[in-house]
């Protein structure tokens, strides 16, 4: 390579990095790839951007490994009525944070291909052409870490699930399948006034008189707050 | 490199648009002087819909809220972080020091915790009481009528308590405690520890027109789209630019020197603009520095001329030194009580409903100076990490951890919403031994000398950590909680925070009437260059267990009147 070759290489790798891998797409992809772009406004820098769409344009796990991540994540947390790993985009979660968090892809791609070696050697499959029941033999070995000791401590197998593991859940509760499994009914204006009468009689607590006469009264929350010279509260 | 030549010269030039250097701009505008004011990162407006991450779900982030890009999580609005790409800073070795910038308008202000606390009369005299450190050269006479006048412009809420050393002020109500708080009031109460209503710039009720009231999404970290909280470019610099047309704003644009005329006064500063990386000069009869401590210092540092050798207003090789940060402990428990609890909303404001300030006399203690309690819990919204570890709490009944299936589902139900943390953040002893200076070996991106950090926590800090986790666990124990993990060892600082991890740091070009020992006099003027103040933590002698945003307001109202007053008596 000459030099002015590698000057383009170092252009090229530097600042069209992301426009390059798009043109090789078909418009089919380019449009998938501009829906999923369009599934995240929110407050970014330019340079965080940049960031997530190159990433986002990106792939890191094989058809199979993806495969692979979703009959893992739907042994992990079985579909119910409310919904599933994959309705809770759980896989692409996963390969996304694969992507954003480099340390995460050696010990994830390692363990997927366990998974496989050990499907082989006792069922003569890969782990997703097994069935349920072999599945779960192999995955009864490596789900009960050792008592007390840390996990880096304990096995790579009881690493590598441990890891999938807690992926999948938090990418299932941090969707609106799993805020509706789980209940969660927070993140939307309201106001704020104490604990409910029953939960307080539950749990045999209560607001004393003297705290509440500090607390707003919710009543009088639009009124412009005027004060004594002492910053005695008028209103 | 070329520099630009000035197109404009003003009566002030502000560095930084964080607490301090927002209330200069709102108080020395309004003033009728013209301001420019340098800020190093973009502009940001909370109200914004295209920088809004205020009330959005997790799912809307392709990371689900995870801290790969910014420290406290893709939602947090702090642009920065303690590392920062292309603006390296470095260490001493066998010393720690982790910085945390935020460049954009309003700087740290927009994720900020809006815990707001006046100092007290004891704050101020801390070397009278224990000997140690410095007195400030002001008194909390001083300070009290802006401390009132910050109160009644920004709002905080909290509650009359007639505590000499927690002075109360014109305050909001608060709202009400969370379940997890009346544990921990129980809990504290039985331990003899002082609890009351926290004290936040969150507006639970109207203070003026132009800000909306607080409708509890318990995310202020995320700024606040109706400006129910209080940060520096929604609550000073964006109203100040509204009522007045004098000031300019200088966005992406990083000063790296305060310029000097022949006599050694300054004349303006010399900026990089991040964007087209040509620097520029503006001018004015004024400079206020808020950038931040140790980027005021950093400032001063690399100002060398031959009037000043040694750096800006440094014969005396006192900036950079007496850095300090608060102090820094935490620790979790679990409250069995609470498993299987029903599900309501609780978000409550971005903070804490209650806390409790330092309540013991350090006389009969071991150590110095005291911390505060803040606490943390509840059924908060999940984000990246909820769920991870699904079942280690089955330990405390007994069972079995780990599995897959169904039983995760109903162990993280079960689980939810019964964790409970607090954190005591405290004052340290300010040391001349801790400190910033340039490191001579390396540069950032634009060319900038680059900070050195030298810090050592002493044995008063470490036996305070071990003061806190002792009371952390009497105060769980007493609420019927199981502590989680185990009490850190002297060995592990008893659990000491790295100094710059809880975001105080002050002291590096403090104040005093003494020009040998202090950097600034007591209205926050260089001794040695009478048109240059500093108005954000630089000049604090001692930084109190309080965090110090309200102090920091407080003084830069107060210098800004004298900068006012020092203009029309033609002394600057």
């Amino acid at each position: 390579m000459d030099r002015r070759d590698s000057f383009k290489t170092i252009l090229v790798g530097t600042m069209a990095g992301g426009m390059l891998l798009q043109s090789c797409q078909t418009n089919e992809e380019k449009t998938a790839l501009q829906t999923s772009l369009d599934n995240y406004q929110y407050g970014r820098t330019k340079k965080e951007k940049e960031h997530d769409n190159k990433i986002l344009a990106e792939s890191f796990f094989t058809d199979h490994e993806m495969k692979t991540i979703s009959v893992l994540g739907n042994l992990i947390l079985p579909p119910n009525e409310i919904g599933s790993i994959e309705k809770a985009g759980v896989p692409d979660f996963i390969e996304f944070m694969a992507k954003d968090y480099p340390p995460f892809q050696v010990p994830l791609r390692g363990g997927l291909k366990n998974l496989d070696r050990k499907a082989q050697a006792l069922f003569s499959s890969n782990f997703i052409d097994c069935s349920t029941d072999q599945q779960k033999s192999i995955l009864d070995e490596m789900a009960w870490p050792i008592p007390d000791v840390p996990m880096s401590g304990q096995t790579t197998d009881v690493q590598f699930f441990n890891q999938i593991k807690n992926l999948t859940l938090t990418g299932y509760y941090t969707s609106r399948v799993g805020f509706d499994d789980l209940g969660y009914v927070g993140n939307i204006p309201n106001v704020w006034d104490g604990v409910p009468q029953e939960v307080l009689d539950q749990y045999d607590v209560d607001y004393e008189p003297e705290w509440l006469a500090k607390c707003i009264d919710q009543s009088t929350r639009e009124e412009v707050a005027e004060w004594d010279e002492e910053g005695n509260l008028l209103n | 490199m070329q520099i630009k030549k000035p197109t404009k010269a003003y009566d002030v030039v502000i560095v930084g648009s964080g607490a301090g250097g927002g209330m200069a701009t709102k108080v020395l505008s309004e003033a009728g002087l013209s301001v420019a004011v340098v800020e190093a990162g973009p502009f940001f407006d909370p109200a914004d819909p295209a920088q809004r991450t205020q009330l959005k779900a997790p799912w809307e982030s392709p990371r689900r809220g995870a801290g790969t890009q910014r420290p406290f999580g893709d939602f947090d609005s702090a642009y920065g972080g303690w590392e920062i790409e292309g603006e390296p800073y470095t260490r001493v070795p066998g010393t720690k020091f982790d910085w945390f910038r935020s460049r954009m308008l309003g700087g740290r202000t927009n994720h900020w915790g809006r815990i707001s606390l006046r100092f007290g009369p004891d704050d101020f005299k801390r070397k009278i009481i224990d000997g140690l450190g410095d007195n400030w050269p002001i008194s909390y006479d001083d300070v009290k009528p802006y401390y009132d006048k910050v109160d009644k412009l920004i709002g905080v809420f909290g509650s009359k308590e007639n505590m000499p050393n927690e002075p109360d002020g014109f305050f909001l109500p608060a709202p009400k405690p969370r379940l997890h708080e009346l544990f921990y009031i129980k809990g504290a109460k039985k331990s003899n520890v002082k609890v009351m209503p926290s004290r936040l710039s969150i507006l639970t009720k109207r203070i003026n027109k132009d800000r909306g009231v607080c409708f509890y999404c318990n995310q202020c970290s995320r700024g606040c789209s109706v400006y129910a909280d209080f940060s520096s470019s929604s609550c000073l610099v964006i109203p100040a630019q509204k009522a007045s047309g004098q000031i300019d704003l200088y966005t992406n644009s990083m000063v790296h020197t305060v310029t000097t005329d022949k006599n050694g006064k300054a004349t303006g500063v010399s900026f990089i603009n991040k964007e087209d990386r040509q620097d520029y000069n503006i001018q004015g009869k004024v400079v206020v520095l808020a950038a931040s401590a140790c980027s005021s210092a950093r400032i001063l540092l690399n100002s060398k001329s031959s009037q000043h050798p040694n750096g800006l207003g440094n014969t005396s090789d006192v900036v950079g030194k007496y850095l300090h940060d608060s102090t820094g402990a935490d620790r979790m428990a679990f409250i069995p009580e609470l498993i299987d609890r029903k599900i309501y909303n609780e978000d409550g404001v971005g903070g804490m409903h209650v806390y409790s300030p330092w309540w013991l006399d350090n006389k009969k203690l071991d150590f110095p100076r005291g911390y505060h309690i803040e606490v943390w819990g509840g059924m908060g919204q999940p984000s990246y990490g909820f769920g991870w570890n699904p079942n280690d709490l089955n330990k405390f009944f007994g069972l079995k951890v780990g599995g897959y299936g169904d039983s995760l589902r109903n162990d993280v139900r079960k689980y939810y919403g019964s964790v409970i943390g607090v954190s005591g953040r405290g004052e340290s002893v300010p040391q001349a031994d801790n400190y910033c200076e340039i490191d001579p070996t390396k540069v950032d991106e634009f060319g900038i000398p680059v900070l050195r950090f030298h810090y050592n926590w002493t044995d008063y800090e470490r036996k305070q950590a071990k003061h806190m986790h002792d009371t952390f666990e009497e105060v769980f124990h007493n609420m019927g909680a199981k502590v989680l993990g185990n009490k850190p060892t002297k060995e592990q600082d008893y659990g000491l925070h790295a100094p710059g991890r809880i975001i105080h740091e002050v002291g590096t070009t403090r104040m005093g009437d003494n020009p040998k020992t202090s950097v600034v006099n007591k209205f926050e003027q260089m001794h040695e260059v009478p048109n240059v103040f500093i108005v954000d933590g630089g000049p604090f002698v001692s930084q109190a267990d309080k965090n110090p945003t309200w102090t920091i307001l407080a003084l830069a109202w107060r210098t800004s009147e004298y900068i006012i007053d020092q203009l029309k008596k033609q002394n600057i």
